[in-house]
């Protein structure tokens, strides 16, 4: 197992009291693994991402139960030590290629820059590698383009070029935060063709963040679905489209825009809007937006064995949904 | 298709070069400034060579000597003579080094104490950014002029003390605009990314972050320059700035002021110098920003 992740809590201090971004999330990804970590906006799934890096801004606690990578502690690592595994045994590809790099410096600088700062090689090694990852994420002329700033570049390029960049040094595991939201439809099915094949072919574990339900249907090998700062339902990809147990899960899926949909009728969507995470929840947190709320759920629900590795926190998964979710695929 | 691609390269690179020529070329007051700053340079690199005479030596004859266009004015003395009977263009040019070495020497020094505490203070927040903004209040705060004449008059004028002295008070504006810069610069991605990729802070501050500043920089120096250059002046007119052989130009206008009814040149010439190159400091500056800012000029 390359990444073991066992109860992290994150708690950011904020004017109106403690957030609590992250409550008791446990996950694993093995080598060659797609992990996606889905979920609506301000779930706490970039945060989780951020402190597996150790970037959570000062402020913010940090506390997991167990927090391993290949084997070692992350918990008690020194700075030195988590910043000699960033961006040599674990990287990350950014949301937004047009401030992912440095306006001012070319983009082969950029790329040797890393590969020089962990392996110490000469700047030459550090070249090939780069001309070489440019033209394996599907750059032409890459020497060329090395002698070029970042705004020479479309942003398909330059998200290209910070995939290339998180490779330099050959991880183990990359972590990426919606790569492509940034990129028009027709560019975000290309890379996301090339971080699956290069995934595969390189043998990385992947952790991808992201709330687009069709993009993790295609590459995700393991779906792990938060809300409000907890994991809701955790489940291998095919076993989660086929089977959700959770009702947010359920209503996240029912709510995919269907082409087949009737004009002018609005698209199905979940009602009431995410909890503030200023207080801390007793209970579930979906509750009040649940179509099957009931006075049981107001006590601490826990994550049940559903199905073979398939967990959810509901405490009634069997239940069937009432008519008006009759639309539910 | 080939063909065309291989093409554009140095098609665009020429559209590219037209495009930034007027860019800088066009901006008169930048042309203007740097052409007042490039003559004082070059005034103050070649004095000796130039300067008709020495400038230190006094020749009782030729006392108050009006310069070449009033009436009995002579080649011999350009612009006339001191009431020592020291050659003035002379001394005018050999000033040019005094001005300039306290105006660079300055800016470097206050950039880099500015610059040091402004990242610091922007880059790590919080505690830090207390006590620095406490620092810059601080000296806000204080009076410099006052508190220069103070130190001349305890250390002793020279000028090295002078520009250290000037060094030490006109840090605020580096460190209030690195500062904001720097809190603007952590929060873009490519910091973070720099992060992501291992660096170390020291290595995010001089890739990621200084290179970002340099024009900024660059702008906050000229202005202090020309800040500087005017100090020294008014310091030394005070009679605290730089000791009385060096011809400074605050000096020399100081020695002037004796004989401002009879013989008023002795202080419109070197004030003039003055005003030009402070002058041209200021407008190298004011180009500088207005066509490093990526919105332009008006």
């Amino acid at each position: 197992m390359l990444l073991n992740v066992q109860n992290l809590n994150v708690m950011i201090p904020t004017q109106g009291g403690p957030l609590h971004a992250v409550q008791d999330v446990s996950f694993s990804v093995s080598k060659g693994e797609t992990l996606c970590i889905v979920g609506e906006s301000g779930c706490g799934k970039s945060v989780t991402a951020l402190s597996l890096l150790g970037l959570l801004p000062k402020s913010a606690k940090r506390s997991a139960s167990r927090m391993t990578f290949d084997g070692q502690d992350m918990i008690t690592m020194s700075d030195k030590q988590i910043r000699a595994l960033r961006g040599n045994r674990l990287s990350m590809i950014f949301q937004e290629p047009m401030t992912a790099l440095n306006p001012l410096h070319t983009l082969g600088r950029q790329l040797t820059d890393v590969y020089m700062a962990h392996r110490r090689g000469n700047r030459e090694a550090a070249r090939q590698r780069a001309v070489y990852l440019l033209e394996r994420v599907g750059i032409a002329k890459a020497a060329e383009r090395l002698g070029q700033y970042p705004h020479e570049l479309s942003g398909g390029l330059r998200q290209r070029v910070v995939i290339a960049m998180a490779l330099m040094c050959e991880p183990e595991l990359i972590v990426a935060d919606e790569p492509t939201t940034a990129l028009d439809v027709t560019i975000q099915a290309e890379l996301l063709r090339l971080l699956a094949e290069l995934q595969k072919s390189m043998g990385l574990g992947m952790i991808m963040i992201t709330h687009d339900l069709g993009l993790v249907s295609r590459i995700a090998d393991r779906v792990v679905v938060m809300y409000a700062g907890q994991v809701i339902e955790n489940a291998l990809a095919k076993e989660l489209f086929e089977n959700p147990k959770h009702p947010y899960t359920r209503a996240l899926l029912g709510s995919v825009p269907d082409p087949s949909h009737p004009r002018m009728q609005p698209l199905p969507s979940i009602p009431g809007t995410v909890p503030s995470l200023v207080q801390k929840m007793e209970g579930c947190h979906f509750r009040d937006r649940c179509a099957f709320a009931s006075e049981e759920c107001r006590v601490p629900i826990p994550l049940v064995g559903v199905g073979a590795e398939h967990v959810a926190r509901c405490i009634k998964t069997g239940a069937q949904a009432p008519n008006a979710r009759s639309t539910a695929p | 298709m080939t063909d065309i691609v291989a093409s554009t390269p140095p098609a665009q690179d020429r559209a590219a070069r037209r495009m930034r020529r007027p860019r800088w070329m066009g901006h008169a007051g930048l042309i203007i400034g740097l052409a007042i700053l490039l003559t004082c340079l070059l005034m103050a690199l070649f004095a000796p060579l130039v300067a008709p005479h020495d400038p230190y030596a006094q020749d009782l004859l030729s006392r108050f000597a009006p310069p070449v266009w009033h009436e009995g004015g002579s080649w011999n003395h350009v612009l006339g003579a001191d009431h020592l009977g020291r050659d003035y263009l002379s001394r005018l040019l050999y000033g040019a080094q005094i001005s300039l070495i306290i105006g660079i020497g300055t800016a470097i020094v206050s950039g880099i104490i500015g610059t040091t505490i402004g990242i610091a203070a922007g880059y790590f927040g919080g505690k830090v950014d207390s006590i620095a903004m406490f620092f810059i209040t601080a000296r806000l705060a204080m009076p410099v002029i006052l508190i220069a004449l103070a130190v001349v008059a305890l250390f002793g004028s020279s000028l090295t003390v002078v520009m250290l002295t000037l060094g030490l008070l006109l840090w605020d504006r580096f460190a209030l605009v690195t500062r904001a810069s720097t809190i603007q610069l952590r929060s873009q991605e490519f910091v973070t990314a720099a992060q992501i990729q291992g660096a170390s802070t020291l290595q995010i501050v001089r890739h990621e972050i200084l290179p970002n500043l340099l024009n900024n920089l660059l702008i906050v120096a000229t202005l202090e320059m020309a800040q500087a250059i005017v100090l020294e002046a008014a310091l030394s007119f005070l009679g605290l700035g730089v000791p009385a052989p060096l011809p400074s130009w605050g000096l020399m206008i100081s020695e002037g002021k004796a004989s401002i009814l009879f013989e008023p040149w002795l202080i419109t010439i070197p004030g003039i110098a003055l005003f030009l190159l402070v002058l041209g400091t200021n407008l190298l500056g004011d180009g500088l920003r207005d066509i490093t800012t990526p919105q332009g000029r008006n």
